[in-house]
């Protein structure tokens, strides 16, 4: 794909004067009009696109949210309320940006999953999926803290709670949750800080997008059967086949999205968030945003204060080693009869570590917690490096357009029931 | 944005039955899912294309309106209506500045000397010959009659604001210069303005405003 | 394809649904128990306000709850506001008048108070929360403002049925925890808490006729049960009151409502019931002004969208068509 040439024929004098001297209109037709795209790609193949829109809609929504915003421990919760009652459409601007954080991590967790599930991660991938593990991680540090700006009991709570991770830190531990704090507890100066990393970060975000991007076209998609595209009948050209899909499922995200932010738009947070901070009484359940109860879980399902913290981070940091935790030849876990099953037990349980993650830690839920916990590391660790090297593939088609001609439909699932047909 | 969805369009359409030409023969080339019925569907083609695009491209722009309306004041602000004045204690000769809607007012109690130069000044010799008084009609000229209330001459309240480019003029405190008529002095640019605050010389174009304001009772006044 | 778009959405939905829903099993304010859902106007997705009951529940809340409860992020001005009770301008210009707001300082350098404004908050009962305190026995009053989005109903549902629970209230746009919880509270209070007899280290409900038999009994406002251990019986405090809704059973607050302590002009009778839904219907307003607007711009918005995405389909489809994929 790095060797795509663009088949850019600038039209007219102006764009040939522009043309020889800063080629951005061949660049970008080259990589967004007539790139070549797998022909197969299914649904999960539009949430690129899909998040994309998600960091402009939560950039621009959270520019005009910073208009009328104030940072400080005394003014925020009241100004998140005037933003609520009396700036002109606050409450739609303000909806947009709340639940646009929710759809942000939803469209992630579903983007991350397809990437499992089709071997993504995998050479010559691993740069791309690596920028992805970093992107997110910045959107979990940036949900967090603009979480914290509400100023409400579960911000205020959540961060106390978040922040007091560090001090798990053998030695140094203390003096770096003071230095977060910038004071002996979370306060107006904590909140002041959050608000201008969490303006910067979105930032840092879209530069580590557009290298996921630029990784991308270097190595091109991947597709439903991890094949690379041989010849040129593997590919559609990127507009209007991929942009026209893309656009319609963006269309039915957005269709989703708006009903939360106008119909529900509190279902996804908490109720606690609308009583002020007070740092002299906690709720009696703190729990995190649900994008991050699974790895809240993992967190509580460890006995040990540090122990706990390595395993949540661990969790995260795990995911960036795949490409070489993956000892199999074959990309799709379509191919893959055995390791699918193991991965479809993974996404269950990440599920189900989610849903452990909001209840209280007591009993049953901290066993089953465990339980999922030890499958979460047992998967990447044990799993998918044993797997790879004992599980014998099904065969694979000989290019894209075989397998698209196989008969198989359009989507990943209709592909599983007709791979033994191949055989 | 018209001309950006018009644009969009274009390209579109162009990328589209490129790219149909192109597949048609690679549709022949592998034998399969011939074009055979596809030669009348480009128009068809063509038109749910432009109305998806055009129809969405509408909503997008619709949908700018609100990340452009809440720049103006809100509901709050604009309930924010008047100040009361107690004008008792402000001698003759003497001025305030009160705050309303967070720009300065200047409240003075002129001498009679000031009161007999704004009323003697003949209208012709006024840069701007309009009241600039929102209590009267556009058309109200600028007589000092109609620059105060009618049995309360000796009290000017003016919007403290240059109609130049918005500084603040000097005159208020007794040692403030007050111009070459003895009413406001505004340094930034050097605007003129006489005991009824009308513009006289400098680059200013209107008289000082004259904001809505009425007597509550004979020491006080409501502004706004 | 249709048949995948369903099969598409559908899928999406139970997604969506799951994640979100975690986090609503796993919020816990309020809470307690016996709490059921209400029929409110201003439920569902074509849901509004009906002015009347607004009126009234102001009524109810200035009368009554304004004693110690205030409503700091409301105005006047906002009672007059398209969307809520919508009393006319003068009335709230009148309303206002009747209160005494603090302003200043005044050329003198002191703090003064002056008739209330549309611009100006509603007034809080007390300066401050130490003022509160020590007015109600060491107990605060919270404000009301936002008490209709800070509470939920907290039902545990077992986990297989959750996603089911989740869609549902997602796809009727149920979002009235806050006024079913309050109404709930308002309606459970309880003469005093429910009588227990010692079943060899199990504590049991009985009647309060048998109650009135063994006087010696316990009366618990919550029993703890721990396996293999004898159950705790949880006495009412000192100056608490028994309310089957709250969480703990145990407020400090009396019983506010009883039957003919507000006079409605408009007719409605006068019962405790009407009174705790009206306040319910009140807060839920003041919580959460711009409803109307919110509820009524979703629908054309909805619409537009699904007009979008049905448009977006057909040219998609048109476009990949003769196209192997």
């Amino acid at each position: 794909m790095s060797d795509h040439l663009s088949s850019y024929e600038p039209k007219n004098a102006f764009s040939k004067w522009m043309d020889s001297r800063l080629p951005v209109m061949r660049m970008m037709h080259g990589q967004f009009v007539d790139f070549p795209t797998p022909r197969n790609l299914n649904y999960m193949w539009t949430f690129g696109g899909i998040l994309t829109f998600m960091l402009m809609v939560q950039i621009v929504s959270g520019l005009v949210l910073s208009m009328h915003y104030q940072a400080s421990d005394a003014d925020a919760f009241n100004s998140v309320e005037a933003i609520r009652r009396d700036v002109n459409y606050g409450w739609l601007l303000r909806n947009i940006h709340a639940v646009g954080a929710s759809m942000f991590f939803f469209a992630v967790y579903l983007h991350m999953a397809r990437g499992l599930y089709y071997g993504s991660y995998k050479a010559p991938r691993e740069i791309l999926w690596i920028l992805g593990v970093i992107i997110f991680l910045l959107m979990m540090a940036t949900g967090f803290m603009g979480y914290a700006l509400v100023w409400g009991q579960m911000s205020f709570w959540g961060v106390t709670v978040i922040t007091n991770l560090f001090s798990a830190i053998p030695l140094v531990g203390g003096a770096i949750t003071k230095w977060l704090w910038g004071g002996y507890s979370v306060s107006g100066v904590t909140l002041n800080r959050f608000f201008s990393l969490h303006f910067l970060l979105p930032f840092v975000i879209t530069g580590v997008v557009m290298l996921h991007i630029w990784a991308l076209h270097v190595v091109g998609q991947n597709n439903p059967t991890g094949l690379d595209i041989k010849t040129k009948s593997d590919s559609v050209p990127m507009l209007p086949f991929a942009i026209m899909k893309d656009a319609f499922a963006l269309a039915m995200f957005v269709l989703i999205y708006a009903w939360f932010i106008f119909f529900v738009p509190n279902y996804l947070g908490d109720a606690d968030n609308y009583i002020e901070a007070n740092p002299l009484s906690t709720p009696p359940h703190i729990v995190p945003e649900w994008y991050f109860l699974p790895f809240y879980a993992i967190l509580r399902s460890i006995p040990s204060k540090l122990g706990g913290v390595v395993m949540m981070f661990g969790s995260i940091a795990l995911l960036a080693f795949l490409p070489w935790l993956d000892t199999s030849n074959v990309r799709s876990a379509k191919y893959r009869p055995k390791f699918k099953w193991f991965l479809w037990a993974f996404f269950f349980s990440v599920i189900a570590l989610g849903y452990l993650g909001g209840k209280p830690a007591e009993g049953s839920y901290v066993i089953w917690s465990r339980v999922f916990t030890a499958y979460y590391f047992i998967f990447f660790l044990v799993i998918m490096p044993v797997l790879g090297l004992i599980e014998k593939p099904l065969k694979l088609p000989n290019s894209i357009m075989d397998a698209v001609l196989g008969g198989g439909g359009p989507m990943a699932g209709s592909a599983a029931a007709a791979a033994p047909e191949k055989r | 944005m018209g001309y950006l969805v018009d644009t969009v369009l274009i390209y579109f359409e162009e990328a589209v039955l490129a790219s149909e030409t192109k597949m048609r023969s690679a549709g022949t080339a592998t034998g399969q899912h011939g074009a055979a019925g596809d030669q009348a569907e480009p128009t068809r083609r063509d038109f749910i294309t432009t109305a998806a695009l055009g129809w969405a491209g509408v909503g997008g722009a619709i949908s700018l309106w609100p990340f452009i309306q809440q720049m103006n004041p809100d509901a709050s602000t604009q309930a924010l209506s008047s100040t009361e004045v107690d004008l008792a204690p402000i001698k003759e000769g003497q001025a305030i500045t009160v705050l309303w809607r967070g720009k300065p007012v200047f409240i003075r109690n002129r001498t009679k000397d000031e009161i007999a130069k704004a009323k003697e000044t003949p209208l012709a010799s006024l840069n701007d010959k309009t009241a600039e008084n929102g209590a009267l009609p556009e058309r109200a000229t600028a007589d000092d009659a109609n620059r105060v209330k009618k049995g309360k001459e000796n009290w000017l309240v003016l919007v403290g604001i240059c109609t130049h480019l918005g500084c603040i003029p000097k005159g208020q405190s007794l040692a403030d210069a007050r111009g070459d008529f003895g009413g406001y002095f505004c340094p930034c640019h050097g605007s003129h303005y006489d005991t009824s605050g009308r513009i006289r010389k400098g680059p200013a174009p209107r008289n000082l405003e004259v904001p809505p304001y009425e007597f509550v009772s004979d020491t006080k006044i409501k502004i706004g | 394809m249709t048949r995948f778009v369903l099969k598409g959405l559908a899928c999406l939905g139970l997604v969506v649904s799951l994640g979100s829903g975690l986090a609503t099993s796993a919020s816990a304010s309020g809470g307690g128990d016996e709490i059921s859902r209400q029929h409110w106007t201003f439920g569902g997705l074509r849901g509004h306000f009906d002015r009347a009951q607004l009126q009234r529940g102001f009524q109810v809340y200035k009368e009554v709850c304004s004693t110690c409860h205030g409503m700091k992020r409301l105005s006047f001005r906002n009672l007059s506001e398209k969307g809520g009770p919508e009393f006319a301008e003068d009335g709230a210009k009148g309303l206002a008048e009747t209160y005494k707001v603090s302003d200043g300082p005044n050329d003198q350098g002191k703090m003064f108070k002056r008739p209330g404004r549309l611009s100006d908050r509603i007034p809080s009962p007390f300066d401050n929360e130490q003022q509160a305190r020590s007015a109600n026995n060491g107990a605060l009053p919270p404000d009301l403002s936002l008490m209709a989005l800070a509470r939920k109903v907290e039902v545990d549902h077992p986990f297989y049925t959750l996603p089911y629970h989740m869609i549902k209230d997602i796809v009727t746009g149920y979002q009235e925890g806050g006024p079913d919880y309050i109404y709930g509270v308002l309606m459970s209070y309880g003469e005093n808490a429910p009588p227990y007899k010692d079943n060899g280290g199990h504590l049991a409900k009985m009647t309060e006729a048998d109650a009135k038999a063994n006087p010696a009994m316990p009366r618990c406002a919550t029993v703890v049960s721990e396996p293999g251990q004898a159950d705790v019986c949880n006495k009412m405090s000192e100056g608490m009151h028994y309310n089957e809704a709250f969480p703990g059973h145990q407020i400090a607050m009396p019983a506010p409502l009883r039957d003919g302590v507000v006079k409605y002009a408009d007719g409605t009778p006068g019962t405790t019931e009407n009174y705790a839904r009206d306040v319910s219907a009140f807060q839920a307003w003041a919580a959460d002004p711009k409803l109307e607007e919110r509820k009524r711009l979703g629908l054309m918005a909805m619409l537009y969208l699904l007009g979008t995405t049905v448009l977006l389909y057909f040219a998609k489809r048109r476009i990949w068509s003769g196209v192997p994929h």
